[in-house]
């Protein structure tokens, strides 16, 4: 336990008091494998493996229904899988019973979606908690929660009741009561999909912030692609308790795999216009390319040497992206039908510069 | 009125005030922990245990089907034993209680049951076990269904002190059937029912306002 000297560190910013002790670089936060769990005849998760890195941001996404949740309770041992290894930390905790959970736990940050705040307590009372169950003695857990508030811009609400919060801050003290007992990893059930944009963007910059300047890994399960996209490094796509597919955002962004996957990427990526898709049949007189491409370069002239490289293409929709500092290009163009060597051309240059082409069908004029 | 009788309505005000106040408060100390077992041995409880859930909720149906005043007679022994004379103000509390701390366990069951189980999971993630939950979650959270159930529990239990009035246990029901109604006192009787309105309201109101102070919900 390296919790209770709150004061040995009296100099330190709230950043710096907050770093979680460093544990062996090597080993995964997280390693699950061959997780399963059924509710009756329907298997939550099944034979499920992936591993969590030191400090990464991992998100979890898939539909309703995938096994989020399910995954998520059991990292902290809430839910308890019918067979399978997870490793916390290098530690098995499939078996263990509650009171041996109870000390892992402490040591796990949570954050919900509906935030979960205890209405007959005072924010700064909600932030203590943690410590309060960890023994903390009255006076440093006060300390420490208000160091806590202050990190997430609240300490002016610290002797409100969460009723008198917006949701926004609300999710903010959750944070700073799942971050009190100075966790390496800090779960996320869907924390942002009760609030409007505006305040998930600023709850998900402040997740980011926190994982870069403390080292907090993080997991969190939702089900927009927009969460993901915004600070996840690496994602895990989930259907029906199974991995479909995981890699790094960008790449996945870049390349998606499956059709769940392109079909959850559909709000954040550049699609065909539905216009145009509606009006693509085998005749028509242009050919459109769907065109995926990443590229470091393109944020310094390539695409603008594409474009000079097909002067007979016409640019529908699209353009560049970045995830993190990787730009990723997704976009549509229409190249004459005649002469057929035209598509062609257009078709084997982009390839020869890695650039995923995909024909779509045709369409004519005017597009 | 006459001073006789003006004295008697004080003693009568001080005997009912006595056996609400103690019969509540055993009900009370008694009732919550029976309440909270009701909740945590039941399915998906923080101690699920069926057969406890069952059995415990069989004696208070029990308990809580047998009319006031046929329990007042059954548990006479009882109260013998306990306080040594089954007459009197002491003796009533004995029933007065048994009889309300079973209705005071549904009533606190009922807030208990109304708590988040997102708060209870909140608390068993940040490492709680089920005392921690029980104190800082299930009571806190509750607290002012608690209380208002004390508050109707206590009206409740100035209006079966009356009753208790059969055993001698004096009090504003018994000077009301006695000198209100057999010697047609009618000033007696008034003030009787006054004092009643004015004790409940005064509960009543005490009670709203406890609530008030401590529901930080809304």
């Amino acid at each position: 336990m390296t919790g209770r000297n709150v004061n040995s560190q009296p100099s330190a910013t709230a950043f710096a008091a907050v770093a979680p002790a460093a544990g062996a670089p090597n080993t995964p936060v997280v390693a699950l494998s061959g997780v399963s769990r059924s509710f009756g005849p329907t298997r939550a998760l099944d034979d499920l493996s992936l591993t969590v890195q030191r400090g990464e941001i991992l998100g979890i996404i898939g539909r309703s229904g995938a096994g989020k949740s399910t995954l998520i309770r059991c990292l902290n041992g809430l839910e308890r899988p019918d067979s399978g290894r997870i490793e916390i930390e290098g530690r098995n905790i499939v078996g263990l019973s509650e009171s041996e959970l109870q000390p892992i736990r402490r040591k796990i940050g949570m954050i919900f979606q509906h935030f979960n705040l205890m209405s007959a307590k005072t924010v700064v009372d909600n932030v203590a908690l943690p410590l309060k169950i960890a023994g903390w003695g009255k006076a440093e857990r006060r300390a420490r929660a208000l160091e806590l508030l202050d990190l997430v811009g609240l300490s002016d609400k610290a002797g409100s009741y969460p009723a008198a919060l917006s949701g926004g801050q609300k999710q903010r003290v959750g944070i700073a009561r799942a971050l009190s007992a100075r966790p390496a990893l800090l779960l996320s059930d869907e924390a942002t999909s009760a609030l409007d944009p505006e305040t998930t963007r600023a709850i998900l910059t402040l997740l980011k912030d926190i994982n870069r300047k403390l080292g907090v890994t993080v997991v969190l399960i939702t089900h927009e692609m927009e969460v993901v996209r915004t600070i996840g490094d690496r994602v895990v796509v989930l259907e029906a308790g199974r991995v479909v597919e995981e890699g790094e955002v960008w790449h996945v962004f870049s390349d998606p795999k499956t059709e769940l996957t392109q079909s959850l990427l559909s709000g954040v990526r550049p699609q065909l216009p539905a216009h145009i898709a509606s009006r693509l049949s085998q005749d028509g007189q242009e050919v459109v390319l769907g065109v995926d491409l990443t590229d470091p370069a393109l944020g310094n002239g390539l695409f603008a040497e594409i474009l000079a490289h097909l002067p007979e293409a016409h640019f529908l929709h699209g353009g560049i992206d970045h995830i993190h500092d990787q730009p990723v290009a997704r976009f549509f163009l229409t190249v004459p039908r005649e002469p057929a060597s035209l598509a062609d051309e257009a078709a084997a240059y982009l390839r020869s510069i890695n650039a995923r082409v995909e024909v779509l069908g045709h369409v004519s004029r005017p597009v | 009125m006459s001073p006789v009788l003006f004295n008697l309505l004080l003693q009568s005000i001080w005997e009912t005030v006595l056996m609400t106040l103690a019969s509540g408060v055993i009900s009370f100390v008694a009732g919550l922990p029976l309440a909270l077992i009701l909740v945590a041995t039941d399915r998906g409880g923080i101690a699920e245990n069926l057969v406890i859930n069952r059995a415990l909720g069989w004696v208070i149906n029990g308990f809580r089907s047998v009319p006031f005043i046929i329990l007042l007679v059954a548990l006479i022994p009882l109260t013998r034993l306990l306080v040594g004379t089954s007459l009197g103000t002491a003796a009533a509390i004995v029933p007065l209680a048994i009889a309300a701390a079973p209705y005071y366990a549904r009533v606190a069951e009922v807030s208990l049951r109304e708590v988040d189980p997102g708060l209870i999971e909140a608390a068993r993630a940040m490492g709680g076990n089920r005392w921690t939950i029980v104190r800082e979650v299930l009571v806190p959270e509750a607290m002012p269904g608690i209380v208002a159930g004390f508050t109707v529990t206590l009206v409740t239990l100035v209006g079966a002190s009356a009753m208790a009035g059969a055993i001698g246990a004096g009090g504003l029901g018994d000077l009301a059937i006695r000198y209100g109604y057999q010697r047609f006192e009618t000033g007696v009787m008034i003030a009787v029912v006054a004092v009643l309105i004015i004790l409940v309201s005064g509960i009543q109101w005490l009670g709203d306002r406890l609530v008030a102070r401590l529901d930080h919900r809304a």
